[in-house]
């Protein structure tokens, strides 16, 4: 994923960038180089994976070798246990960008007969420094050893000191814990690493999973407080998209066509402004979908590249129904200027759909994005969690200057429900459709409700769609009746 | 070093550098094991800054630790051996049967 423009002053330390999507942008650029992060939560809360991608990250991007400490699980089990996320950890252990470590705890029954120090760990570490001059490290876990060991104090002291002969190394290092109940820790690890600690968070809600991640902490350096959405895939670990702490877009001032002519004379001359949001909202039926392709089809007539999410209709079906109102996608299918990913909304997670959605966007680089319908989403999440993530989609592709219509089905009632008032506030343009009986039949209506910046008709025209397209007509006196 | 007739215990001791605290412990442990285990014992001593790889199986991550290879089960003492009633539990050596 391509960095966003970072708009925050440069930070005053050097940082480590993770390589890991999303984690380098909240925290402004990496991790604190050359000093230790905690990271911690819950069992199964995705530490090891985390620290594993920080490792395989730093090797693939960076070229910066790493050392991986495990005092839980095994070399070979681990290895086989990341290498379905799809990072080939033998081949970079062959190169010699990655080593993993095991220290099993279990192997042998452990007596203390007095003092003890590290100085073994530091032994390992500094000849792994000398021979594969590594970079980064990662220790998983603190709270094995320290659940091993009763000499607390002498593990707090030693802790310390191998702490300090690390940065002393310029090695930046993430340790992981448990969390704790009376501190963040189980034995208060956030004692030593107090430049920067990020806590991960996994939770089960209505049988779906979720997974969060918040910066506690981090010393020297502006970062986003936000409780962040992630995911581990087979891609790995990444952090979604996040929400910019500012609005400061930038506004275009080209115009790009609703594919209507008419419509576009409805919204103020020359349709959509480049890189808004539109939302189109309706009662089944009244025409949303057809406009949404007519916007997605005009698109790839200029050449540009208009990728359409459908949450209703599959490919083969849009193709077939759109040639009915004149709208001929296949062509342009074939052309790669217009894609149709179409899926159903409940088979996953709200954070998993917002990762496709931006992972797709990313490799097919559109300047037109499609989502047909999203209330679709209200399946899988809240009102709230909806909005959210709309947000981020929102934010996410205005700040690449991405043009993006919405669809919303608007009850039978007709009365705009909830998602819909409050995505209605999140968009620049907002055009609702209707159906309206007249004597023995119906006709939909079109009318432009909001429109940022735009000079737009206050008008309520006729929609006609017919095999030959789209026209818009003025109501007659008996449809004002 | 004492030249064993019967190897009964067959020690490793780990320690990084000698230092201060691993000449405190390899005295401790002399001492120990000369009155308990006296021409039953061999002890190899490994300093992980000279050798420090894992890769001989023994995983040593705090100095000094002392390996019991033998008699089995294969058994740490982390410490200086300050400790001697724990080291002579983790020898497997009754206190009080030698003397």
């Amino acid at each position: 994923m391509a960095p966003l423009k970072n708009k925050s002053q440069p930070p005053c330390f050097p940082k480590t960038p993770t390589g890991i999507a999303g984690l380098d942008e909240i925290t402004e650029g990496g991790l604190p180089k050359g000093r230790t992060t905690l990271i911690y939560g819950e069992p199964g809360c995705g530490k090891t994976v985390l620290g594993m991608e920080f490792l395989v990250r730093g090797a693939e991007n960076f070229a910066e070798a790493g050392l991986f400490i495990s005092f839980e699980e095994e070399e070979q089990s681990l290895i086989d246990n990341l290498n379905c996320y799809g990072s080939d950890l033998k081949a970079l252990i062959g190169k010699r960008l990655l080593k993993v470590t095991q220290i099993d705890l279990a192997a042998a029954e452990i007596i203390e007969a007095g003092s003890f120090s590290l100085d073994g760990l530091i032994a390992h570490i500094e000849h792994d420094i000398k021979t594969m001059h590594i970079k980064r490290l990662v220790i998983d876990s603190l709270d094995a050893i320290f659940s091993v060991l009763t000499r607390k104090d002498i593990l707090r002291r030693e802790f310390s000191r191998l702490l300090r002969w690390l940065k002393s190394n310029g090695i930046t290092t993430i340790i992981t814990g448990e969390r704790g109940t009376d501190s963040l820790t189980k034995y208060g690890f956030e004692a030593y690493a107090s430049d920067c600690v990020i806590l991960l968070d996994h939770r089960i809600c209505e049988q779906i999973s979720k997974r969060r991640l918040r910066i506690v902490k981090y010393r020297g350096s502006s970062h986003g407080k936000d409780e962040y959405p992630c995911l581990i895939n087979s891609q790995g670990f990444s952090v979604l998209p996040i929400t910019s702490l500012k609005l400061d877009f930038a506004a275009e001032s080209n115009w790009v066509s609703s594919g209507i002519e008419d419509l576009n004379r409805l919204c103020g001359g020359n349709g959509y402004y480049r890189g808004s949001s539109i939302l189109l909202s309706g009662k089944a039926g009244t025409g949303k979908s057809s406009l949404a392709c007519a916007f997605a089809c005009a698109a790839g007539l200029r050449g540009e590249k208009c990728i359409y999410f459908s949450l209703e209709e599959s490919e083969q079906q849009l193709t077939r129904n759109m040639r009915s109102v004149g709208i001929e996608l296949t062509e342009l299918l074939e052309q790669g200027s217009v894609k149709i990913q179409a899926f159903r909304p409940n088979y996953r997670g709200l954070e998993e759909h917002l990762f496709e959605i931006t992972a797709a966007i990313e490799a097919f680089q559109p300047s037109c994005v499609v989502i047909d319908p999203i209330t679709n989403f209200i399946t899988v999440g809240s009102n709230d969690e909806v909005k959210s993530m709309l947000t981020r989609i929102i934010d996410h592709l205005k700040s690449r200057g991405i043009t993006m219509l919405f669809t919303a089905l608007t009850p039978g009632s007709g009365r705009p429900d909830e998602t819909e008032t409050q995505v209605s506030s999140m968009v620049d343009t907002w055009i609702a459709l209707d159906l309206k009986l007249v004597g023995n039949s119906r006709h939909r209506e079109i009318y432009v409700v909001k429109s940022r910046g735009m000079e737009h008709s206050h008008e309520i025209c006729e929609l006609v769609m017919s095999e030959n397209g789209f026209s818009l007509r003025s109501l007659t006196q008996e449809q004002i009746a | 070093m004492n030249q064993p007739t019967d190897e009964k215990w067959i020690l490793k001791l780990y320690i990084a550098g000698m230092t201060p605290t691993a000449r405190r412990a390899l005295a401790n442990l002399q001492a120990i094991c000369e009155e308990h285990l006296a021409n039953s014992y061999s002890l190899e001593i490994i300093d992980l800054v000279e050798s420090p790889t894992l890769e001989d199986g023994e995983q040593i991550f705090a100095v000094p630790t002392l390996v019991r290879k033998l008699p089995p089960p294969l058994r740490k003492i982390i410490g200086d051996f300050s400790d001697k009633e724990k080291v002579l539990v983790g020898l497997d050596v009754k206190p009080g049967s030698h003397s």
